[in-house]
């Protein structure tokens, strides 16, 4: 009987080893489709605990007298704030203070002793930023609806956001007579083994996403598996970086079809789009900006893809709008043209103190 | 004393080593003496030995080992020789084919002819197998039916791994070899394809294989359950039936109104397991060749339900007048 109980046991252990890679147990089914066509989403209470814990909004600070004389009017080379009134311009980079610089360095870490110099690399940076929250929330309301962006959105109070991509090397094998491993078959992604870089097609570049055939039959369409791995790579990284099922946005009898669809795939459709638009236009264009230790291996920006401003929620800190709060950061006046930093000694921008 | 449980058993029978039938002239000799291993008693016959391994048998085993080598190597190979990061991520190392834009063509090695070689070797050793267990069986003057159950599995791997990539005019198409690189391709696969649960042949295969282990199941419980009956002497009760036939035929009879016999059960077990693999092929077969979108074809032949809209009819934004890239 003794056996018999210690086989039971080892059996028991075993199977918990399997059990490793799967959720922790007090998951529930939300159902949001048509009874019996498992539209439903799986919602799993102690991870949403911990990530309510890390999705926190921090306190807006006191919005700013309307009135006062415009900051262009007293402060030097201010090219992108320019509407704003001394008090809202304050507010923004105060608040910019505590959303993205390091605490020990403060206004430091973008200025120096010449407020009005743009030899930091972090503070030309973090114009082009401001450039970029305001073109989201202003040409991207597809996506970010009413709630918006702002800095906090992304850099939680890092200097980088902690969630950010760079292209991978493609790894070559050990010998060059061997099997590569075709930019797949790695730990990646959700533990799968598909592609681990889908960004540098879909997010930087601009590839087709849909490989599935919307004919019956077969016509002109030749989309590969390799091209759907790809796809599917992509679609995996979304539900990693939102938290949600693939029945958030697809109706999974058809992932092709449209009208079986939810409102959110459309949604999602357009922030496939403005994350393309945030790095061609916004990102890439910096990399020069940038200091070596700030860029990738291949010397290649650091990126964004949903998971930046998501961290695993399905809406980026559960949709709480901190951009209503701060109307300076809402599109009032852009420029889509990148400003030139003020050629100002040391134009070039030495690196600073490595923060690695 | 031991005694006869008929769930886990610990009685074993021993008998003196059975060398097996005489052998036809030309065969090779069957080796080793044979010998009893008490921990194998416990799942099946303690009895192992002689071996028989023949040409067939040899070179099977040869051209398997030649094409796991093959694999392996290669999946040594994309991690540097770590033979830590190789055990640690071995489930998810592969060989991949050759890339889509290859075609028909045999490629350099390191670009998937590596791949080629290794299935060419597979294929070559689970045929002789194949050859093997026929051969076996008609010199144990047996019928042939295990080969032909093991060819129509052998008939999904081919058209998995060379028919349907041939159809297709791409080795790209090929099932990687791979732990979790082999069912990415199954998830692709079905996705590309417009969702194989809606391809006839997929549902008969499903049903076939569901329906063999409940066949399964229900077969060996029967027998369990008659076996203190003498039910165990299955071959026995189908010619001579007892009472261990009478009573399980009418336990089926009265809990579903219809029995199989001691004998009947075997073929529905056999084609239940055989059609399984040949139906699952020509669902694969007919995938990408004859039909691209299978729940638009199901949509088409009536097949697929349509079920009310619970939200606003979603428009794909890309049909809209100046949507973005």
């Amino acid at each position: 009987m003794n056996r018999l109980k210690g086989s039971m046991l080892c059996v028991a252990g075993a199977s918990l080893l399997w059990l490793a890679g799967c959720q922790r147990p007090s998951t529930d089914l939300v159902q949001d489709g048509y009874r019996g066509t498992g539209m439903q989403q799986v919602i799993n209470k102690p991870s949403d605990a911990e990530k309510m814990l890390l999705n926190q909004v921090p306190a807006s600070l006191p919005a700013a007298p309307a009135d006062g004389p415009l900051a262009s009017s007293i402060y030097q080379n201010i090219q992108v704030l320019k509407d704003l009134n001394v008090g809202q311009f304050t507010r923004v980079m105060l608040a910019m203070t505590q959303w993205v610089a390091p605490p020990d360095q403060s206004c430091n870490y973008c200025h120096g002793a010449n407020m009005a110099s743009d030899d930091r690399y972090t503070k030309v940076v973090a114009r082009r930023m401001l450039q970029m929250v305001r073109h989201i929330n202003s040409d991207w309301k597809d996506h970010v609806a009413g709630t918006g962006v702002t800095c906090y959105t992304c850099h939680r109070g890092n200097a980088v956001p902690k969630y950010v991509w760079f292209i991978s090397p493609n790894e070559s094998s050990a010998s060059g007579l061997t099997a590569g491993n075709a930019g797949k078959n790695r730990p990646s992604l959700g533990l799968s083994a598909l592609p681990y870089d889908p960004f540098t097609p879909y997010l930087l570049g601009s590839k087709n996403i849909r490989v599935i055939s919307t004919t019956a039959l077969p016509d002109d369409d030749h989309s590969t598996i390799q091209h759907t791995d790809a796809t599917y790579a992509l679609m995996i990284h979304m539900s990693e970086s939102l938290g949600v099922n693939c029945t958030y946005c697809h109706n999974s009898r058809s992932f092709a079809v449209w009208d079986n669809s939810t409102p959110k795939r459309t949604t999602a459709w357009y922030g496939i789009r403005m994350v393309r638009d945030v790095n061609d236009h916004y990102m890439v264009p910096l990399t020069k900006t940038f200091p070596e230790h700030r860029l990738g291996v291949l010397g290649d920006v650091a990126k964004v893809n949903c998971q930046t401003c998501h961290q695993g929620v399905f809406k980026p800190l559960y949709g709480v709008s901190m951009a209503k709060d701060y109307p300076e950061l809402q599109g009032v006046m852009h420029s889509a043209a990148m400003p030139e930093a003020a050629p100002a000694e040391g134009a070039t921008a030495p690196p600073t103190a490595s923060l690695h | 004393m031991a005694e006869y449980q008929n769930i886990f058993t610990r009685v074993q029978i021993r008998a003196p080593i059975y060398p097996g039938v005489a052998l036809p002239r030309g065969a090779w000799v069957r080796q080793g003496g044979g010998g009893f291993i008490h921990l194998l008693g416990r799942f099946g016959d303690a009895q192992i030995g002689p071996i028989y391994l023949g040409t067939t048998g040899l070179l099977s085993l040869l051209f398997g080992f030649i094409a796991f080598e093959i694999i392996g190597l290669n999946m040594a190979a994309s991690v540097h020789w770590n033979p830590v990061q190789f055990v640690r991520q071995l489930p998810w190392l592969a060989l991949e084919p050759p890339s889509p834009a290859n075609g028909l063509h045999f490629p350099r090695l390191q670009d998937g002819g590596w791949w080629l070689m290794a299935g060419f070797f597979l294929t070559a050793s689970v045929l002789l197998w194949w050859l093997r267990m026929y051969r076996r069986a008609r010199a144990l003057n047996m019928g042939t039916h295990v080969a032909w159950a093991f060819l129509a599995a052998i008939w999904l791997y081919l058209v998995l791994g060379i028919i349907r990539p041939v159809l297709m005019g791409s080795f790209g198409e090929a099932v990687p070899f791979g732990i979790f690189p082999h069912l990415d391709w199954v998830a692709a696969f079905s996705i590309r394809y417009g969702n194989l649960f809606y391809n006839p042949f997929h549902c008969l295969s499903i049903a076939f294989l569901y329906g063999s282990t409940l066949l399964f199941a229900m077969h060996g419980g029967t027998i369990l359950a008659v076996s203190r009956l003498g039910g165990d002497r299955e071959l026995e009760q189908i010619v001579d039936r007892g009472t261990a036939a009478e009573r399980a035929a009418l336990f089926w009879r009265w809990t579903m109104g219809f029995n199989a016999t001691f004998e009947s059960i075997h073929r529905w077990a056999w084609w239940f397991a055989v059609l399984c693999p040949l139906t699952g092929g020509i669902g694969i077969l007919l995938t990408g060749t004859v039909v691209d979108n299978w729940y638009l074809w199901a949509v088409k032949h009536h097949v697929a339900p349509m079920y009310p809209h619970v939200y606003a009819p979603v428009i794909d934004p890309a049909t809209l007048p100046g949507a973005p890239k």
